[in-house]
């Protein structure tokens, strides 16, 4: 056979590939073969071109494509030189095909048809060539079209097609389960195959079936056991022996295939051992394909029923790998260790050693390698030190794949085995800092929440200490240039809760620092959205305190640029500031309660404290309220509905003319409102929520007012998106605010809007009731007391979320009720970032309708003719009567829980929750003797040589 | 297995086979990452690479790498003797196989692969089954093209007389 050239190939097709060979760069590269393209394109269009040019043409493109190019001109002549009848052009046709097209190509349906006649032919190697191309080619659509002559052919004599057939039924299988289901008995029958080759061929497809579905084939384990004893004990043919070894990878398949059938199912393994432990002791270490079965040995022991001798063997191949100069073998040493300890955490014990140098070694996979293995055998004693060589590795590497996940990594270690929270806050620092943009958000709201919540002890003392060392480190971080959002996020929200709290830093250096921040990075409207509510909060603690409120300069040049913004969450933002600034004390702690972010918050969906109210209203000659479904047959409201609908459901350009303004027929409109209502586009469309429409009625004849408003939601209606975002109800604010005046009724519209900030936690606390309905009654009372953990941090082991105590019973419940229901979200409840996001779910907040009675009273009183310096006490009285009724009503709700087992919100209460803590809780002599132990086998013993160097990271 | 390139030491490309659906656009993408990666590794490291989330398994020989990608839960040495395995089936059908005899004959090497390899799946691991059959088939094209050139010479033989 010619190395060089072929006996048919041209000169030309040579120069090609020489000149190829010969280009210096990559363009020269690209420019000879775009060359080569446009030559063959103009050839092999050409009339009558004899078969063997045409073959050389195809293999050219196959060439081209090879290098990377487009050769799909030449796809069409491929799928035609396989028509060919001469088997010589017909399999070059194949190869072709093959390598251009993909499974759901068009061309493919061209194929099939030669294909079908191909598996017919009585030349079977005619038969192999169309087998392989159905391999490749045949996608789930077709595959009825071949299926039946695969089928005949699984019994051809001869071996090569029979093998083909299989690989080409497992394809099959692989792309539909369903169209061959009925047909992996064969698979079964041709394990029993004469020919070694078809047998090893079937256990492919085998091991597949098993993975899916284990239990339907613990029937042959027996038989894979003697296969496997046969082919050890070289029963095979010598074709099959590869350096020395009986047919290596039939014994790896095989052992791959027992780990599957032998995992935690003692009797199938016990049938295994004696053939494993035979492997073990044959296997020639010093070939690679010796490791590679002794490597697959080990694996199957660690995943099959433990046997304590195949295990010595298993420890004593790692130790002979890892011991190995061979950074291969070491790599699949740490590999083995992986997977070995975690059925006995004993032996990494003896190879410390190797493992540090593994993890100091240049080479970066194994590097990585380690540290997963370092992952696997994490503990509370050792997280410290393992978490802080992460991070110093993910600081040391660019590649953003691997960084993120051993961000993840690092976020998940700390999370379960944070030995303090001022460790956890300060692992989290590091990590945020140098990979802040690639952790998941969820991490920085659990971060947050751990903060505000503290470590769920009872010591009030150590969550204040623990919350001003996280003040004093992020006032310090925020020094250092660039810092990623998320963390930047972080900081604001921290900040503004618990700046000031401590009494350390007063409110003008950290508003300093906060303004610096949204000034510095002003592209992100996210982080300058934290910071101004980080502002308000501040401000508002200080007027809560009664200390005097001096905005520094910039404080104040940032807000009037926010008040100009073009993002309607920030411009809210600033307004909603404005206002608190100008609400007196009282107020503001109510509408800003100090370190009462986990607070829940109850919001009365009924309003039914407003029921006295509409009584007297309806008492007075209002309209009671119509339902919307009741409304919308009337002639003259649906009209405008229409228009509204129009204008809100189409975005894009009106074609139409716009109708002429129909003067609206005013029956269902209380006579003095006429006026207002032919301008007033009906608002209520901007309220979603019937609740809201208790109050419609009234709110058109807001005459004074209403005027302007209209305007400005006119624009909002047709510039804006007509969603029902809190934009919607910013601009409302606004415009309120423009018309009014009163200081009042501004403050309680923004606090309407601000509210809904902590609001969004709202309807979840309703949906976590109907889950701890749900979960008691599916895990009864005990589920709660086995579930509740210890501590906040080892409930996040169970749920990943950091939980206060004061929450535990409800979030270990959640978790029970996770399990029972896994479609459902478990409620992220600091989750009150983009309001945005969250709030278009919840526009029910007593505020909101707070603002529409407000109007409510001006008009009721602007009607009387009363003097209008007598609405704002009123007002006040009113909203605090509701502010109080909110708390009064959380109250009487967690009062009413007490008697419901399942909440214990209150601290220290019943009996109840503390027997629960003490039985599963801290110092409980079982755990901690469970603990010691694993301590033990972790931990260093003084026969290691350097005891100083690992006792923390494996002790 | 997911693909089988051969890239040469210069990052010229000598052969792909691709047996997951990867597009045109991100086989070149892959072809670039992993010839910069692999190619830049130092002698004496191990010969696995970690790749979003996949393993490469390369050898070099000679100036020629050879790269299977695999599942991360595979064996890695199985996947590296499956290489070798390849590569000795080259080296016993071209006669100590070179280089050039791939760059020339590629078509060839891709039918050897299309023995052992089939979807990705190791299909054959009996050398001599592998060089067999694709000598079965090399014959009977050689045959066929005899056959077909006696023919055309008796056409011409008859034509003469």
């Amino acid at each position: 056979m010619g190395s060089q050239g072929g006996f048919y190939q041209s000169k030309e097709f040579l120069d090609l590939v020489k000149s190829i060979g010969e280009a210096r760069s990559k363009a020269e590269e690209d420019r000879i073969v775009l060359n080569e393209i446009e030559t063959l394109k103009r050839r092999i269009s050409e009339p009558d071109i004899p078969k063997r040019k045409m073959k050389e043409y195809i293999i050219r493109l196959v060439y081209i494509e090879m290098l990377g190019h487009d050769a799909s001109f030449g796809y069409i002549h491929a799928v035609k030189m396989t028509h060919d009848d001469s088997l010589l052009v017909k399999r070059t046709g194949y190869l072709a095909v093959t390598l251009f097209l993909n499974e759901d190509h068009d061309l493919i349906i061209l194929i099939v048809n030669t294909i079908q006649k191909d598996l017919k032919s009585d030349n079977y190697l005619v038969v192999c060539a169309a087998l392989n191309a159905v391999c490749k080619l045949i996608n789930e659509e077709t595959i009825p079209a071949v299926l039946p002559q695969v089928m005949e052919l699984l019994a051809h004599p001869k071996e090569a097609v029979r093998k083909k057939a299989i690989m080409a039924l497992h394809r099959f299988y692989q792309k539909s389960p369903s169209s061959v289901s009925h047909l992996v008995s064969n698979f079964r029958k041709r394990l029993c195959d004469n020919d070694p080759g078809v047998m090893g061929a079937t256990l492919c497809p085998l091991f597949e079936l098993i993975a899916r579905d284990v239990n339907s084939y613990k029937d042959l384990v027996i038989s894979f056991v003697s296969i496997l004893k046969q082919v050890a004990e070289r029963r095979l043919s010598k074709a099959y022996d590869y350096h020395q070894m009986p047919a290596p990878f039939i014994q790896i398949k095989l052992l791959k295939i027992l780990a599957l059938l032998g995992s935690g199912d003692k009797q199938a393994s016990e049938n295994m051992y004696t053939v494993v432990g035979d492997i073990f002791r044959k296997c020639d270490s010093s070939s690679n394909i010796g490791n590679a079965v002794l490597y697959e040995c080990i694996c199957c022991v660690s995943s099959i029923y433990p046997n304590p001798k195949l295990l010595e063997s298993a420890a004593d191949v790692i130790s002979r790998f890892l011991k190995s100069d061979s950074h291969n073998l070491k790599y699949m040493g740490i590999d083995a260790l992986g997977r070995l300890i975690k059925i006995s955490p004993e032996i990494a014990e003896q190879h410390q050693l190797a493992v540090i140098d593994c993890l100091e070694d240049p080479d970066d996979t194994l590097k990585r390698k380690t540290f997963e293995l370092l992952y696997k055998m994490t503990k509370s004693t050792n997280v410290e030190v393992i978490v802080d060589r992460m991070i110093d590795y993910m600081i040391s590497i660019n590649d953003n794949h691997y960084k993120t996940e051993i961000a993840s990594r690092c976020v998940e270690l700390a999370e379960q085995f944070a030995p303090s929270n001022q460790w956890f806050i300060q692992t989290m620092n590091r990590v945020f800092e140098h990979a802040g943009d690639l952790v998941n958000i969820k991490v920085a709201h659990n971060l947050m929440r751990l903060i505000a919540e503290g470590f769920g002890e009872d010591d009030d003392n150590a969550d204040t200490k623990l919350r001003s060392s996280a003040v004093e480190s992020y006032l310090r971080i925020l020094g250092e240039p660039k810092l990623p959002s998320v963390f930047l996020q972080v900081i604001c929200w921290v900040l503004g809760e618990y700046g000031t709290a401590d009494g350390m830093f007063s409110a003008s250096d950290i508003t300093g620092k906060l303004c610096d921040v949204a000034e510095a990075y002003s592209n992100d409207e996210t982080v300058k959205a934290y910071a101004t509510t980080a502002l308000m909060k501040i401000y508002a603690f200080e007027i809560a305190a009664r200390r005097k409120v001096d905005m520094l300069p910039e404080c104040q040049s940032l807000m009037e640029e926010l008040l100009a913004s073009h993002s309607t969450d920030l411009q809210q933002r600033a307004y909603e500031l404005q206002a608190v600034i100008g609400l007196d004390a009282h107020a503001v702690a109510c509408i800003m309660p100090s370190d009462a972010s986990c607070e829940d918050i109850e919001v009365d969906r009924d309003l039914s404290f407003l029921n006295d109210y509409i009584q007297e209203a309806i008492e007075k000659g209002a309209q009671p309220y119509i339902p919307e479904s009741e409304r919308s047959g009337m002639l003259n409201i649906s009209n405008f509905r229409n228009q509204d609908h129009h204008e809100a459901s189409s975005h894009g350009l009106r074609f139409e003319a716009y109708e002429l303004p129909k003067p609206a027929v005013q029956s269902r409109i209380p006579q003095t409102l006429i006026a207002s209502t032919e301008i007033v586009p009906v608002p209520e469309p901007m309220y979603p929520r019937e609740s809201y429409q208790t109050t419609m009625p009234s709110i058109p004849s807001d005459a004074g007012s209403a005027e302007l408003k209209l305007r400005l939601e006119g624009v909002q209606k047709k510039w804006g998106r007509s969603t029902y975002t809190p934009a919607t109800s910013t601009s409302n604010s606004t415009s309120q605010k423009t018309v009014n005046g009163t200081s009042q009724g501004d403050g309680a519209s923004t606090v309407s809007s601000m509210r809904e900030t902590y609001d969004s936690r709202k309807p979840q606390v309703e949906v976590s009731h109907e889950k701890q309905k749900l979960a008691a009654s599916l895990f009864g009372g005990s589920s709660k007391t086995e579930k509740r953990p210890a501590t906040g941090h080892k409930a996040a082991k169970a749920s990943s979320h950091v939980v206060e105590k004061s929450h535990v019973p409800k979030s270990s419940l959640e978790v029970a009720s996770e399990k029972a229901a896994p479609a459902q979200q478990p409620p992220d409840l600091l989750d009150l970032g983009e309001p945005t996001a969250t709030s278009t779910a919840l526009q029910l907040d007593p505020f909101k309708q707070l603002e529409g009675l407000l109007d409510a009273t001006e008009v009721a009183s602007a009607v009387n003719g009363a003097p209008a310096a007598s609405r704002s006490p009123d007002i006040m009285a009113l909203y605090a009567d509701t502010a109080a009724g909110i708390h009064n009503k959380n109250d009487a709700d967690l009062l009413s829980g007490l008697s419901n087992p399942s909440v214990t919100n209150m601290p220290g209460t019943t009996a109840m929750p503390q027997v629960t803590q003490s039985s599963s809780k801290g110092p409980n002599p079982k755990d901690s003797l469970e603990k010691d132990a694993l301590v033990r086998q972790m931990g260093v013993n003084p026969s290691s040589q350097n005891p100083n160097l690992f006792k923390d990271l494996l002790g | 297995i997911h693909f089988v390139l051969l890239i040469s030491r210069q990052g010229k490309v000598r052969l792909t086979k691709w047996y997951s659906t990867y597009s045109k656009k991100e086989r070149s993408k892959v072809l670039r990452e992993l010839s910069g990666v692999i190619l830049t590794r130092g002698p004496r490291l191990c010969n696995f690479v970690e790749w979003r989330g996949l393993k490469v398994v390369y050898k070099r020989y000679a100036s020629l790498y050879f790269c299977m990608c695999m599942d991360p839960d595979g064996n890695e040495l199985e996947i590296l003797e499956i290489i070798h395995h390849y590569v000795e089936v080259l080296d016993r059908y071209f006669g100590s196989v070179c280089e050039l005899d791939l760059i020339y004959n590629f078509h060839k090497a891709y039918y050897i692969l299309d023995e052992i390899l089939i979807s990705g799946e190791l299909q054959e691991s009996s050398k001599r089954t592998v060089v067999r059959s694709v000598a079965a088939q090399d014959s009977l094209v050689e045959a066929a093209k005899e056959e077909t050139g006696s023919t055309i010479s008796n056409i011409i033989a008859l034509a003469a007389k």
